[in-house]
């Protein structure tokens, strides 16, 4: 299984911005512990959808040669708690963009309320090192990731 | 063009920002590391906010080096940095305290160069083409 916490892609422009929607059903398996009776979306998960976003804007950028991984989370800010049966709205603007890595600016909606907003940096893996350890293949952006984008294109074109 | 005291009040606000300490802990003679508690991660960080907060390019490797020496038997001796490798510190990081380091060059302690007045140093000479 891939863990992946966004459904699809609404907008992408390359080296800018993005926006990925979440549906929280309530049949996915987190809802059954967290919470019995208050299926509330974990704030680690939301920020994991948003760093999917802005992950996946940043790899773009060099065509996924790079090994983007998340590296530290400047700040972060929950408004409300997002329950089963939302569609969350993630919307990424890259900040900077370095050989090293990369900062991206996010905010989470569900409708027109603001549930989270935070701002994540990236690393790129540097390549020799991770060669050693992980071998020749981008375990980052392997495969669902990705397709996740090709899907995008293919429902908008 | 801003005042040494202008920059290095903006590189504190900055290093208060990405290390999330308090402005009081932050000195000129504080070290990122073992003062303000930077991580490696950290030093990329503080890169993006500088190029942001000021409008300067840092190429890489410039302000913080990822490795100086790399092993060079030249350069380090028995986990002491040689008369060489001081040079070799003074050309590559001509905003650090050197003459300080010199006093007592054990390779451990090289995290200390990196204080907020050598970076202030940095984004001044960047700023002005020059530093105090």
């Amino acid at each position: 299984m891939r863990w992946m916490w966004i459904d699809r892609f609404l907008e992408f422009t390359s080296r800018k911005s993005a926006k990925a929607v979440k549906n929280l059903s309530r049949a996915e398996d987190v809802f059954r512990d967290h919470f019995p009776g208050w299926p509330v979306m974990p704030a680690s998960l939301i920020l994991e959808g948003l760093a999917q976003t802005g992950g996946i804007l940043v790899g773009e950028a060099n065509d996924f040669r790079e090994k983007v991984v998340l590296a530290k989370i400047n700040k972060a800010r929950f408004h409300r708690e997002a329950l089963a049966g939302e569609q969350l709205t993630y919307s990424v603007e890259l900040l900077d963009l370095r050989p090293e890595g990369a900062t991206i600016s996010g905010m989470v909606h569900s409708g027109n309320d603001l549930v989270a907003e935070a701002e994540i940096m990236f690393a790129h893996l540097d390549q020799s090192r991770s060669q050693q350890v992980f071998g020749e293949q981008n375990f980052v952006f392997s495969g669902d990731l990705r397709k996740l984008l090709g899907l995008a294109k293919l429902l908008k074109s | 063009m801003p005042t040494h005291a202008e920059i290095y009040q903006k590189v504190a606000e900055t290093l208060c920002e990405s290390l999330n300490v308090d402005p009081e802990e932050v000195r000129p003679e504080a070290t990122l590391q073992g003062d303000l508690g930077a991580e490696s991660i950290d030093f990329l960080d503080i890169v993006f906010r500088l190029e942001r907060n000021f409008g300067i390019k840092i190429p890489r490797g410039e302000l913080f080096p990822e490795s100086i020496f790399q092993g060079d038997p030249k350069f380090v001796q028995d986990g002491r940095v040689t008369e060489a490798g001081i040079q070799e510190l003074r050309n590559r990081l001509p905003f650090a305290d050197v003459d300080k380091f010199a006093k007592d060059p054990q390779l451990s302690k090289i995290g200390d160069l990196f204080t907020v007045e050598m970076v202030t140093r940095y984004v001044e000479t960047k700023l002005n083409g020059t530093h105090k």
